[in-house]
């Protein structure tokens, strides 16, 4: 009897292992869609998945890449990296192009996991600083900036306000970040910003998911910091911003990532976060053509991914971006590997470090004004470290200011020793250049 | 039918204290060895041993160990993810620091950490019982996520605060594929599972339950209840250790003090309660219910070819989720393992079970 049912539930076992692949068919180009609509992340997490899978469907609708059609399918995470694993390993199973992992601690488990099967991982904005170096990390590509550029950008917007970057010398500047890898990649910069300039650098944690932040702001309060940089996602950053007001802290010396600088971080918060800046890593609204295009070949036919309104705003355009950036290193993975083909993995590595989107091709795909031109290379997978500042005013982000680079005199050598250490760590050998020809 | 023991006779003492008394029991459970370390690694597909299988026997034994201390000793924990987190990061410290050490030594090690500190938490259980001690373990918790967020040693001063480990190999044969860490835990597990079997056989594991049922009584007729409650959090937190160890070596790969965060602790609370307090068996269903429903019910709608959205697919994994954690408990309020050996004693009675 006993034996019975072992047997029974191995039948059972094997008929789900049997049903479980072939959803992806042989003439699509499948991409697995890693979101969290649920949870603390969620406000921030929708949004991007939404504009990830409607750009997918605008490009259906347009024909595909070079008519090949793409697949997807999603796979909640709740930004929890043990689910992430779950989940990468669910869905990698049926042909992925790329991950988009949107969590950094998932990128750091997905690093190792990546190489051996073969997947590319587009980490746009977040994941490893260091993953920029390319010759190191074969398959990560943190195209169009880390945190560390991120970090830069904020101290030479502030350094431009004081008047100079030798103007910085004496200044307190704290950073309020998650206390998680992605709050933490920061610091090694900042220090070394802080090294440079004398500036004084104030780190304070809060707890993840950040919903608590009392006490962080107590010493923001005792402190008395002249900036605070804001490191957060999800809850914690209206939470902060909330904090802020409670505590009288100046809005208009916090400045946030890019992902602590989009509408459901401040809508709560309102007019009362009037002046708070934020990086932007693109802009938002709904003037570009690919977002008209998108409402009005996907929106306007009833199959929005989410609701009209969200169409445009901040993180739905990122999510936009990055799904364009992972169609287009399809298609020139195409012009190499065969137009009209279903790409691998391997393929799509390809394609993603040799992107060379300039004006005009942006321009064509209707993303003139969104973003800059991204170009990567075999040593640089970031493509472009360049982005702005912008301000809430109460009621919509505006006020951008110009563009900044972030200074590869102290990135350089940073990304090549923390590369080199990872290396080192987990005794791998570089690329050497017939890997990058190839 | 088949599950009799007639004409079973023990003739010895030997015999009547075998683990497995009844011919059938032992032939089931050989079958499971044979079909778990030789069929499972050959049929089952590459998701399933990485996602599913290997997550679910690092949690069993996880919910192994701390059912030692719950279920057999009756002292309330709180701080398993803390237990596991201190493993995990001791056996990164041992494997990082120190060139050459082997994998298997590095795991064991960063299981004795969590000996002492799971025998330095559990001092306090000396005095304080039932949900006070909960609280105090709960302690625990929130100091291993302060240490190994805030001490940069630990983390071998990784800027980020995240660990990772690779190149892992036992004896020479690496262990990367799926096949080789489902392999890897699974001796584990087995390995483990045999230990705490016998030692809750033992006189210790007697002491622990005696001390469990009342310890007043207990300390009457002779049991010190220092040892047996700090030996009790002293094997707990030695398996929950290793559990911990091999989370993060070799399921996760690289982690961070989040992937042994309270909800860990909870999760494995809520295995060890629903699988059956004071049962091995217990463990595996109590993980396998924990691990396995959740992600069933979450493909349920793709399986059946039902495409609703991923936000209202998570939401009604939670909803179906706690609705049968609750049926469960008004069924059978002493857990999943008690079912199994009501079902066994009905099967030992067929055809006329009462």
């Amino acid at each position: 009897m006993k034996l019975k049912s072992i047997a029974l539930a191995l039948a059972a076992v094997s008929a789900l292992v049997g049903a479980a692949p072939a959803m992806a068919q042989a003439k699509e180009q499948f991409f697995p869609l890693l979101v969290y609509r649920t949870g603390p992340y969620a406000p921030n997490g929708t949004p991007w998945a939404n504009g990830k899978q409607d750009y997918i469907k605008l490009v259906n609708a347009q024909g595909g890449i070079n008519g090949v059609k793409i697949a997807y399918e999603e796979c909640e995470t709740g930004y929890a990296t043990d689910k992430g694993v779950e989940c990468y390993e669910r869905l990698k199973g049926k042909g992925a192009t790329l991950i988009d992992p949107q969590a950094t601690g998932i990128t750091f488990a997905l690093t190792d996991k990546a190489p051996a099967d073969k997947i590319p991982l587009l980490t746009l904005g977040y994941g490893l600083a260091a993953s920029q170096d390319g010759s190191a990390f074969k398959w990560n590509f943190p195209l169009m900036g880390s945190y560390w550029t991120a970090a830069d950008i904020l101290i030479q917007h502030i350094a431009k306000k004081e008047g100079g970057i030798d103007k910085l010398k004496g200044k307190k500047i704290a950073l309020v970040y998650h206390d998680s890898p992605f709050g933490k990649e920061p610091i090694p910069l900042l220090q070394e910003r802080a090294r440079l300039s004398g500036f004084e650098l104030s780190l304070i944690p809060v707890t993840a998911p950040g919903v608590e932040q009392k006490s962080a702001w107590l010493q923001v309060r005792q402190q008395r910091p002249d900036y605070v940089l804001l490191w957060g996602w999800g809850v914690m950053n209206s939470t902060a911003l909330k904090e802020a007001v409670a505590t009288g802290y100046p809005r208009e010396k916090m400045y946030g990532v890019w992902w602590a600088g989009a509408e459901p971080d401040v809508k709560d918060v309102g007019a009362n976060a009037k002046g708070y800046n934020a990086l932007a890593l693109n802009t938002s609204g709904t003037q570009p053509k690919v977002i008209q295009d998108i409402l009005k070949q996907v929106h306007e036919k009833g199959q929005g991914t989410g609701p009209k309104e969200e169409v445009g705003s901040v993180l739905y355009t990122r999510g936009v971006i990055i799904q364009m950036l992972g169609v287009e290193a399809v298609k020139r993975a195409q012009e190499r590997f065969g137009k009209g083909k279903v790409m691998t993995g391997e393929q799509v590595r390809w394609g993603l470090e040799n992107l060379a989107l300039d004006q005009k091709k942006l321009d064509a795909l209707g993303f003139s004004g969104v973003l800059r031109p991204i170009s990567t290379s075999c040593q640089d997978h970031m493509g472009s470290s360049w982005a702005r500042v912008y301000t809430w005013d109460g009621s919509q982000w505006g006020g951008m200011s110009d563009w900044y680079q972030a200074d590869e005199q102290i990135i350089k050598p940073m990304v090549k020793a923390s590369a080199d250490k990872y290396v080192a760590d987990k005794k791998l050998t570089r690329r050497d250049a017939t890997d990058c020809g190839a | 039918m088949l599950y009799r023991e007639n004409g079973q006779f023990k003739s010895t003492y030997r015999a009547d204290q075998q683990i497995f008394p009844i011919l059938q029991d032992r032939i089931g459970i050989l079958a499971l060895l044979v079909v778990a370390f030789v069929l499972v690694p050959m049929v089952v597909s590459d998701y399933w041993l990485r996602a599913i299988l290997t997550p679910f026997l690092i949690l069993s034994l996880a919910a192994l160990g701390l059912n030692i201390l719950v279920g057999y000793c009756g002292q309330i924990s709180l701080g398993t993810g803390a237990f596991m987190a201190v493993g995990a990061y001791a056996a990164y410290n041992f494997h990082v620091r120190i060139p050459g050490m082997p994998l298997i030594a590095s795991l064991l090690l960063g299981g004795l950490c969590a000996t002492g500190v799971g025998v330095l938490f559990g001092i306090p259980s000396l005095r304080i019982k039932g949900l006070y001690l909960a609280v105090a373990t709960l302690a625990a918790q929130f100091f291993a996520d302060w240490a190994f967020l805030r001490i940069n040693w630990f983390t071998n001063n990784s800027a980020s605060g995240s660990v990772s480990v690779a190149g892992l190999n036992v004896l020479g044969i690496p262990i990367e594929t799926a096949i080789e860490k489902y392999v890897l835990c699974l001796a584990f597990v087995v390995v483990f599972a045999l230990l705490a079997k016998n030692l809750v056989r033992s006189a210790i594991g007697r002491e622990w339950m005696a001390m469990r049922d009342m310890d007043v009584a207990a300390a009457v007729i002779g049991i010190r209840p220092v040892y047996a409650k700090l030996t009790a959090f002293a094997v707990s937190s030695f398996i929950v250790g290793v559990a911990g160890a091999l989370w993060g070596f070799i399921h996760l790969g690289a982690w961070e003090p989040a992937a042994f965060n309270i909800d860990r602790s909870f999760q494995l609370l809520f295995m060890v309660i629903i699988g059956g307090l004071g049962s091995i068996m217990g463990c595996f269903f109590g993980a396998a219910f924990i691990v396995l429903l959740p992600l069933a019910i979450n493909q349920l709608p793709a399986w059946l070819g039902l495409s609703i959205s991923t936000a209202l697919a998570s939401h009604m994994e939670y909803m179906i989720f706690g609705a049968l954690i609750v049926f469960f408990l008004i069924v059978e309020p002493h857990g999943l393992a008690r079912l199994w050996s009501t079902g066994k004693e009905k099967l030992r009675l067929w055809p006329f079970p009462h």
